[in-house]
């Protein structure tokens, strides 16, 4: 199948795999950030494929795992509120919160719809003039744009009964909390394909010339990963950390100027609870004053008893890459997709989940 | 009459619904069953409409009861009717039995069109034909708007075993070979692009097909074929992992010999899907001795719905109640049973 084939080219990823062994000499640690490239390293089996001296960590790439368990119940308490309908992606259905989950919310009675878009969610408030629509706005620079033209839309259609919570969040910021902690030592990052279509290279740069740490940006395909991994374990060999583009079919260094745009018209730049990382400054999308009332959080207000995590989960830990899922001691024995403890098991992007589904 | 009366009369007919009184027991009822089933589905053992259908049997029989409460109820290469009826003739031919009576049983939503009614009756028909299975006894029910969605159907089904044969998904042995019948994930696929809500269109068709006379044929190049089964909800890996664990065996199979359609590979990407794990409903995995492997290929891929069969991958006795796969780069990994449930991705 074209486009598809050329990048699980069997012949090609031998020779890359052949590339990367020769020159790796070092033991290096690298992480990809996007829970995407977790699922495919996995699915492909590339961790078995290249040298011992490249260790993989997962990161916080994965929007349900980061959500904030108190944003998470700042959902769930919206589901309580009379008339309104709590659309979501599917994902997040099944999060435990502190006390419950939009999907025992839903068992009990709450209308809660998981929608495939957020246009749809739009189409919803038109079928309901009388309900208020409510969508749980999670994710990264990658779907904000989408949510971001959902408003607009709804401003020029005049829907006056559709919200959004927005808890959109941003990854260069994040990178660089996790960078200043030093945590964890990287040497390199595998940076998201999907969000650097949208932000493109340039916002990578501080991270080799702060940090000294290489970036190269992957798509999601096997081949495309190999050849990231290529061009990292290259750059690291020779001493020569910089930005560098593995995915050049999506990713322009000035990214998108459209979706930007649209990003800009309706957001600003405030900021955000991440899961096992907490508030971190200018790392989350807010609702501008313009476009207030599409706000859940101005709109609605709801009363939230103290969060609180599982106990035991370790998912903060494993979304900051300080921990692999395998040495969380709930993994397979207690948590598991059908009973998850914690969101890393939930989501199809989560560290947790790829390691259960894959054996990893 | 008057032309105003027909057009008035037609519409009539057409907008013609279910009501809770076709399936009170009166006349109503009985003008159902006697106009929109029968006439359709008629033979000796049906026509009498007693209280149980009578026949004859002897030797070894298989016994199996599905229900199909698919939504929607029509999508693109079949509909529920189709679907129950190849879905319980599959699960007989799955045990190397001849299907021979299978059993209706509708439940209605008030509301639901007669149009719609009348052509799943069809597609059941057609379908029974097709196996040349005969159903002789059902029942119809009508429930308030709400308590269904549409229609839901059951159907159980008999079939007579030929003698000497013995398929149990605990027979695999290390050595035999692992046949699949075709393209995986079709039905899937062409369920999914129809939902609600997921906007796309896939020239994909449910693969929805009674596998009896493939089985048939395959039975007569070898009578000994051990285990059998149509991996339906949960897809490829999880019967395979189902054989396994029951015949205490590791299973190879090689990613790149697994046929996928190109539309069921792009929706796949889209999604976040592994194929592996999509549902069928018209094919079949085969295990069976190494020497017969060639033997039973070659009429699969004379029948129709075993074109693209192919020898995907073997049994071993290492790594007892595992399923590996050989990906297209090269390396191995696990192959789990679906855990959770397919869910498109976000992002």
């Amino acid at each position: 199948m074209k486009f598809i084939d050329e990048y699980q080219n069997s012949e090609l990823a031998k020779g890359l795999v052949k590339r990367i062994a020769k020159q790796s000499t070092k033991t290096i640690k690298l992480m990809e950030f996007c829970g995407g490239h977790t699922h495919a390293i996995m699915r492909y089996g590339i961790r078995q494929l290249v040298p011992k001296t490249v260790e993989m960590r997962s990161g916080p790439g994965c929007p349900v795992c980061v959500t904030a368990t108190a944003d998470l119940d700042k959902a769930i308490a919206l589901t309580h509120l009379p008339e309104v309908i709590i659309t979501t992606f599917g994902d997040m259905m099944r999060v435990p919160g502190s006390y419950s989950s939009l999907q025992q919310a839903k068992a009990e009675g709450a209308d809660v719809r998981i929608v495939y878009s957020v246009m749809d969610a739009i189409e919803i408030a038109e079928a309901n003039p009388e309900k208020s629509v409510i969508f749980i706005g999670i994710g990264f620079e990658t779907t904000a744009p989408t949510i971001a033209a959902s408003i607009l839309k709804a401003e020029q259609k005049k829907i006056e009964n559709f919200y959004v919570l927005s808890l959109h969040k941003l990854t260069p910021p994040v990178m660089k909390t996790l960078l200043d902690s030093g945590e964890v030592k990287l040497d390199g990052i595998i940076c998201p394909g999907h969000v650097s279509v949208i932000i493109g290279s340039h916002p990578y740069e501080f991270i080799p010339k702060n940090y000294g740490v290489a970036c190269v940006i992957s798509g999601f395909e096997p081949l495309d990963i190999l050849l990231c991994l290529d061009k990292l374990v290259r750059q690291i060999e020779n001493g020569q950390p910089r930005v560098e583009i593995a995915y050049p079919r999506g990713v322009k260094p000035e990214g998108n100027r459209k979706a930007l745009q649209l990003m800009e018209e309706v957001f600003e730049i405030g900021e955000a609870n991440w899961r096992g990382i907490g508030q971190v400054p200018q790392s989350g999308l807010k609702i501008r004053s313009k476009y207030e009332h599409f706000d859940a959080d101005k709109a609605f207000s709801v009363t939230l008893k103290p969060a609180r995590e599982p106990k035991g989960c370790r998912c903060g830990d494993v979304v900051r890459g300080a921990a692999t899922p395998l040495e969380c001691k709930l993994f397979r024995k207690v948590c598991s997709p059908e009973r998850p403890i914690g969101p890393c098991m939930v989501s199809s992007e989560g560290a947790c989940a790829a390691y259960y589904q894959y054996h990893g | 009459m008057n032309n105003s009366y027909l057009s008035l009369r037609d519409n009539a007919k057409k907008n013609e619904v279910i009501l809770l009184a076709h399936g009170s027991g009166g006349k109503l009822s009985h003008d159902l069953v006697k106009k929109k089933l029968l006439p359709f589905l008629a033979n000796p053992a049906l026509n009498k409409l007693d209280d149980s259908a009578v026949f004859e049997a002897s030797g070894r029989l298989a016994f199996t009861t599905d229900s199909y409460v698919v939504n929607p109820i029509f999508f693109p290469g079949g509909d529920i009717g189709k679907l129950a009826v190849c879905g319980t003739v599959n699960d007989l031919a799955m045990s190397g039995a001849k299907p021979m009576y299978l059993s209706l049983s509708i439940i209605a939503e008030e509301g639901l069109p007669m149009g719609e009614l009348e052509q799943i009756i069809q597609s059941i028909k057609r379908a029974a034909e097709e196996a040349e299975v005969q159903i002789i006894t059902g029942d119809t029910k009508v429930v308030n708007q709400g308590q269904t969605d549409k229609l839901f159907v059951n159907t159980a089904g008999i079939g007579l075993i030929p003698p000497g044969i013995d398929i149990s998904g605990a027979n695999a042995k290390a050595g035999d070979k692992v046949i699949l019948s075709g393209t995986i994930g079709d039905h899937g696929i062409a369920i999914m692009s129809q939902r609600e809500g997921l906007k796309f269109s896939v020239p994909v068709e449910s693969d929805c097909a009674p596998l009896n006379k493939l089985v048939a044929q395959m039975l007569v190049a070898s009578p000994r074929i051990h285990c059998l089964r149509d991996p339906t909800r949960g897809g490829l890996a999880t019967t395979l992992n189902e054989f396994a664990r029951q015949s205490h065996v590791g299973i190879v199979i090689e990613e790149n010999k697994i046929p996928v359609k190109d539309g069921v590979r792009a929706a796949c990407e889209l999604l976040g899907l592994d194929p592996i794990y999509v549902a069928n409903e018209g094919k079949l995995v085969a295990i069976v001795e190494p020497d017969d492997a060639d033997k039973i290929l070659a009429p699969m891929k004379q029948n129709g719905y075993g074109r693209d069969a192919a020898i995907i991958g073997e049994v071993i006795s290492e790594h007892p109640g595992r399923v590996i796969m050989k990906t297209k780069l090269g390396s191995s990994r696990i192959v789990d049973m679906l855990s959770g449930e397919l869910l498109p991705r976000i992002c």
